[in-house]
């Protein structure tokens, strides 16, 4: 292939300019697509966060809007989970996968049609299931309330994405496969497995619960993990500019991930009516991803020390560490809360909703804002528009996603103790919980500000709005030479020619 | 193409494995279960209830288990004789087990609180029957009338002073609210008494 005829390189060698074309190719093959996924991703992100707004507002005015079928807390509830969980973040990893995708396999990405229809029709799922589950249609079965029909749309969606990636990967131009890569095959292949599986008309009673929570703990773990995973591997070591700690460990990690994590959902039935060997055997395997954490942890954040000034500087690090950081704490909260006393405590609380904000949001949707912060650039050839506003974006979600985990945290494992104790009356309890869902409509309220915030910069870079920014966007001004590898020292801009097919960074894997 | 066909099988088959194992085999080993004491079919008016249930998204709030002796206080909270079991739930094509306990769990509901009366005036106002409560109203499964214009096969809702609509209207449930009051009334657990061991949860 023309636009690639470099060796292999190892993915640890931070080498740099001497082949910067094939860079620009790749980011062009993947500038329909990446836009297309990204944009509706934020559109959902949106949608999904004034869905949560209504629903949680609600515990603070349970008689404002309720004359509206539509509005009322059980059928938003849901409908923001579907948006978030198939909408945002599911889009949100297609696009930026499709761009690690690419680079990494040091090709174009091939089937760009595939995924543009794979964008439409998946925005069309998510449509009509959301409009579905607020009309009243909800198949009411935890994480797959949308109806039957918003799944006709969405699972070609996912399989179109699947050919484009077979192929592309089939043109490859690496010979080495950089372990983001594992991790992003391996998830296009769960992704529609289980969601097939999930569909399947065998399933009631308690046996579906089992299935259920399979389901639901994979979906987040094979689907939605993976590509954050993969995006932490590459940013981090990217943009701070020297290999991951250990790369043999990387292989433990996956290995171990894909092994043991699909056993450890039906831990969210411990202590309730299925076989004791079910529950039993999720208790194990939760705790046995402590391997793969410890293993992720190491190679991430050992890759970070000694080079903590650059989170002040770049945007991308900024998000992504955050989420690395939450990715361990969020897994050992996992694998120690699935044992039989926490859960006892736990389970049935708000702690429950701390837990998987903190996964879905402070770890995954975190590494997608700091994914898309470092390829928008690349490619829409244009630079965000306000440092400012990327520093309010990450402040508002920062703290948002903080005081939110916080306050369930406490109200939740505070509410299991009060539901232990019969002497403590029920209404007593919903009482005590008040105060900590005020502080939950609050921080919601502040990550919402920061969607908003994000979906204007997105806007902006989009249409390439406004005057051309001068160089990459950095909160403060960078000492010379700090991100020179990544071609962020302010020479990305100024040499790249603004007529959109050219160059837009020159130092890249 | 060796590696990364590796990861792709290695990745089916564990995906494969649990399928199976958390899957299917619930599912095989459950296939012959009976029905405990009490549970029966749904009645065509508790399924219509039941479908009200669903779409209204009560399992977000309230779950359907009973936790056994010996783990969590639902027996002491009197939320029911015994723990849940399988058997319970065969009639169940949508499992409506649940996560969340913001609202306590209705697996005995009809044992707790037996009264129409109560279930209607809750689900038109729940403040008016439980001051405090979080609970959504749900006036759109009620109609407002006049007193004159209600039918002798209509059922109304009798509400305290503060709650009930003024001048000479009354509230009225819908085909829907006594559907669902229906459904919830199959909510009922009997004892049995085997030493809770066989099929028991924990």
């Amino acid at each position: 292939m023309p636009e690639d005829a470099s060796p292999a390189v190892p993915p640890d060698v931070a080498d740099a300019s001497a082949d910067a074309d094939w860079r620009q190719v790749v980011d062009a093959s993947a500038r329909g697509p990446v836009v297309a996924f990204v944009v509706s991703a934020t559109a959902w992100l949106v949608i999904g966060s004034l869905l949560a707004l209504i629903a949680s507002f609600k515990f603070q005015f349970p008689d404002w809007w309720t004359q509206q079928a539509w509005l009322t807390f059980g059928r938003v509830r849901p409908a923001h989970l579907n948006t978030m969980i198939y909408g945002w973040i599911s889009m949100a990893g297609v696009g930026v996968s499709a761009w690690l995708w690419a680079r990494l396999l040091k090709t174009r990405l091939r089937g760009q049609w595939m995924l543009l229809l794979s964008a439409a029709l998946w925005n069309l799922g998510v449509l009509v299931g959301t409009i579905g589950i607020l009309a009243g249609y909800s198949r009411a079965i935890e994480w797959v309330e949308m109806p039957y029909v918003a799944f006709a749309f969405i699972v070609p969606a996912m399989l179109l994405v699947v050919a484009s990636f077979i192929q592309t990967l089939w043109e490859r131009h690496a010979r080495h496969l950089y372990i983001s890569v594992w991790y992003l095959g391996a998830a296009i292949l769960w992704g529609p497995l289980l969601v097939v599986a999930i569909l399947l008309p065998i399933y009631s009673g308690i046996p579906e619960a089992t299935a259920n929570w399979w389901y639901a703990h994979n979906i987040l773990g094979l689907w939605i993990t993976p590509p954050g995973l993969a995006a932490a591997y590459y940013f981090i070591p990217k943009v701070i500019g020297r290999p991951v700690h250990s790369y043999h460990l990387s292989y433990l990690g996956f290995w171990t991930l894909a092994l043991f994590y699909n056993w450890a959902g039906v831990h969210h039935l411990v202590g309730g009516p299925v076989p004791q060997w079910v529950a039993t055997v999720s208790i194990v395997f939760s705790a046995m991803m402590i391997i793969p954490v410890i293993v992720v942890a190491v190679n991430h954040h050992l890759t970070v020390v000694g080079h903590f000034e650059k989170l002040k500087y770049s945007p991308t690090l900024r998000f992504v560490v955050f989420g690395a950081m939450s990715y361990t704490a969020v897994s050992l909260q996992g694998s120690l809360q699935s044992f039989r006393y926490w859960q006892e405590v736990t389970h049935f609380t708000h702690y429950t909703i701390a837990h998987s904000h903190l996964g879905v949001y402070a770890f995954a949707t975190m590494i997608a804002f700091g994914a898309i912060y470092y390829i928008m650039p690349r490619v829409t050839d244009w630079e965000w528009g306000s440092k400012r506003l990327v520093s309010l974006h990450f402040w508002t979600t920062g703290l948002g996603i903080g005081a939110y985990f916080t306050a369930l945290t406490i109200g939740g494992v505070i509410q299991g103790f009060q539901l232990l104790d019969p002497d403590v009356a029920f209404l007593e309890i919903v009482d005590d919980t008040k105060p900590w869902l005020i502080v939950r409509s609050v921080s919601g309220t502040l990550m919402t500000i920061g969607h908003l915030v994000f979906a204007y910069l997105l806007a902006r870079i989009v249409t390439r709005s406004g005057e051309r920014p001068e160089g990459p966007t950095y909160f403060h001004p960078v000492p010379e030479g700090t991100f020179a590898h990544v071609g962020g020292d302010g020479t990305r801009s100024a040499r790249v020619p603004s007529t959109g097919e050219e160059a837009t960074s020159q130092e890249d894997r | 193409m060796t590696r990364i066909a590796l990861v792709f099988l290695g990745a089916f088959a564990a995906i494969a494995m649990s399928f199976t194992a958390l899957t299917l085999l619930p599912r095989m080993q459950l296939s012959a279960i009976e029905p405990t004491p009490g549970t029966a079919d749904y009645t065509y008016d508790e399924q219509l209830g039941r479908e009200v249930y669903l779409r209204e998204g009560c399992i977000y709030c309230h779950s359907q288990q009973v936790r056994p002796e010996g783990f969590g206080s639902d027996l002491k909270r009197g939320w029911g004789p015994r723990g849940s079991r399988p058997g319970d739930y065969v009639y169940d094509e949508t499992h409506q087990l649940g996560t969340m306990r913001t609202g306590p769990d209705l697996h005995d509901i009809a044992s707790r609180q037996p009264s129409r009366d109560w279930h209607l005036a809750h689900l038109y106002q729940p403040r008016s029957v439980s001051p405090g409560s979080v609970m959504p109203a749900y006036p759109y499964l009620f109609e407002v009338k006049k007193k004159s214009n209600v039918m002798a096969s209509e059922v109304t809702v009798p509400l305290s002073a503060d709650y009930a609509p003024p001048g000479d209207s009354v509230v009225v449930a819908t085909e829907d609210a006594l559907a669902l009051y229906d459904y919830l009334m199959t909510l009922k657990l009997e004892p049995i008494n085997d030493g809770g061991a066989q099929g028991a949860s924990n």
